[in-house]
């Protein structure tokens, strides 16, 4: 109880401090949110077009053509053999007219298929495979691709795979982008707290003289650290949103134009408490380190 | 309650302040601590403060050797001493009443049972009146008497006292001796450095005459 009071006095007293001068207060809390801000927002970019490949691609498939002139026994034999396979879940057969026919209401472009005195599509498989890993994916592909009677075995969905490649590298991006601006956010906090430390080098010594321990001469510090950051993850939030609501503007036209619902996620609850969390962190930590480098250096004489 | 024996102080750069010091002051004496400028009174305090530490022999405060003091422990003993500096040391970013009120928030206080404390540590000084002032705008008599108000609000049993009449005229350093008069009877152990003859002789008590770093008989 005592010492539940003795914190909100000091919290108390924190937010004086920072309402004290609230200029620099909102400069510091600003430029953390601006840092902080970045690799939230590349985060979220990337968990979107994560969204979107995972939608556009469904499950990945493999599509084998046959050989034109493949007789109707082949077929029904090379079909048995595959839905015997232990790597295939399930096959589709689509007949070469099935194709055209196909090809014909989707694309627009009957006026020319039309024209055609013959048939140019082979017929085809399409392969639901039981597991849908890279490497399991292309494995089956190298095998498939030696059978008799298959012209051509196509991995429908590698462009997921590519595409998974490139946010991995995103990922990485954001990932150094978020420590590098920590760094800076914790230099950031260093640095206030050692100017107040400086400002009130009095009032540590008096404090010391009467019998403060250092934990109570450590304590409004690390609340300062540690509010400043909350703030500066809250701003960074804001910013985030702001961009974010900016941008689903921008991208709902866009989307209309190819008859998509796509929009851009904003940041779960769940990242929202995890990037207050860190922010609130970082700025104690920054605190702390500014403390233990300056403030044994002031002892009463 | 304290006790000297064979104690050494020499500062950094090899000056000796203190030179094989011994002596008792027992619970509830009062003794005053004189000397010419630059004697060692100073230095002497600072070491029952544990704010120096004895070079050689042994410091106890109530029964705790200065010397060999753990840092953790240095607080509670600071905790259990009143201190009132030759230079005050009070705070100008914060009022009268804020500054008496700091030795309780160190401790821990009630916030409600603090200010009834500072205002009666305020009332003993004479400065009720002035609770809401900055330490800046009181006189020295005044600036002096809030210093005792804050080593006397956490009501230890042993006050220091660091030329506390130094810079005042006689009516203000009778007021200030008068006040520790009152704390000497109500059983505060007291050591009071001065050099003030007037009040050597208006309230006689046992002194430790200091020379050159030396007790003199
Ligand atoms: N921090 C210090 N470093 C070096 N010498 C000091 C220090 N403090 C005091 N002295 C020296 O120690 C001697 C005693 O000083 P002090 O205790 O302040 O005497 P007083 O309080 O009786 O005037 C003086 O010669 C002074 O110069
Ligand atoms: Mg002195």
């Amino acid at each position: 109880m005592k010492t539940l009071l003795e914190h909100l006095r000091v919290l108390r007293h924190t937010l004086q401090r920072l309402l004290l001068t609230p200029n620099a207060t909102l400069l510091n809390i600003l430029i953390i949110g601006i840092a902080l801000s970045l690799p939230v927002g590349g985060y979220v970019l990337l968990k979107s077009v994560q969204l979107l490949g995972a939608q556009i691609s469904g499950t990945p498939q493999i599509s084998v053509f046959l050989a034109t002139g493949t007789s109707d026994g082949d077929i029904e034999r090379i079909g048995d053999k595959l839905k015997q396979h232990a790597a295939i879940q399930r096959i589709e057969f689509v007949p070469r007219a099935l194709a055209l026919k196909k090809l014909q209401q989707s694309s627009g472009l009957s006026d020319v298929i039309g024209g055609l005195s013959q048939n140019p599509l082979p017929d085809a498989f399409i392969i639901y495979p039981k597991d849908d890993s890279v490497a399991a994916l292309e494995a089956l592909r190298d095998e498939l691709n030696a059978w008799q009677h298959f012209e051509h075995v196509q991995l429908d969905s590698a462009w997921i795979h590519k595409l998974e490649a490139l946010l991995n590298f995103g990922r990485t991006a954001v990932a150094i982008l978020a420590a590098l601006l920590s760094f800076a956010l914790i230099a950031i906090t260093f640095n206030t707290i050692r100017l107040q430390i400086l400002t009130r080098r009095e009032e540590i010594e008096v404090s010391k003289l009467i019998g403060a321990t250092d934990a109570f001469i450590r304590r409004p510090f690390l609340y300062f650290g540690l509010t400043q950051g909350l703030l500066g993850g809250i701003a960074a939030w804001l910013l985030v949103a702001a961009s974010l609501q900016l941008l689903n503007y921008q991208v709902g036209a866009l989307a209309q134009l190819y008859a998509s619902n796509f929009s851009l996620q904003h940041l779960s609850a769940g990242d929202s408490l995890t990037l207050l969390g860190f922010s609130a962190y970082l700025g104690w930590l920054g605190a702390w380190f500014s403390v233990s480098q300056h403030l044994w250096q002031i002892e009463p004489r | 309650m304290i006790k000297f024996n064979q104690v050494y102080k020499r500062y950094p750069g090899g000056h000796e302040a203190l030179k094989n010091l011994s002596f008792d002051i027992a619970e509830g004496e009062m003794v005053y601590l004189t000397g010419h400028s630059g004697a060692g009174k100073s230095t002497l305090l600072k070491l029952i403060a544990a704010i120096e530490r004895p070079t050689s022999g042994s410091v106890l405060v109530k029964g705790q050797n200065i010397r060999s003091i753990k840092p953790a422990a240095i607080p509670q003993l600071r905790r259990n001493l009143g201190l009132i500096f030759q230079d005050h040391k009070l705070l100008f970013d914060r009022s009268a009443f804020d500054n008496v009120m700091l030795p309780l928030q160190i401790c821990g206080f009630d916030p409600r049972e603090s200010a009834k404390r500072v205002r009666a540590a305020l009332d003993k000084v004479g400065l009720l009146e002035r609770e809401k002032a900055n330490p800046i705008a009181l006189s020295g008599g005044e600036q002096q008497r809030l210093c005792i108000a804050r080593a006397i609000v956490n009501r230890p049993t042993m006050l220091l006292a660091d030329e506390p009449t130094g810079n005042l005229d006689s009516e203000y350093a009778n007021e200030i001796m008068n006040i520790f008069k009152s704390f000497h009877q109500v059983g505060v152990t007291l050591l009071v450095s001065t050099h003030d003859e007037n009040i050597l002789r208006q309230f006689p008590a046992r002194a430790l005459h200091l020379n050159k770093g030396e007790l003199q008989a």
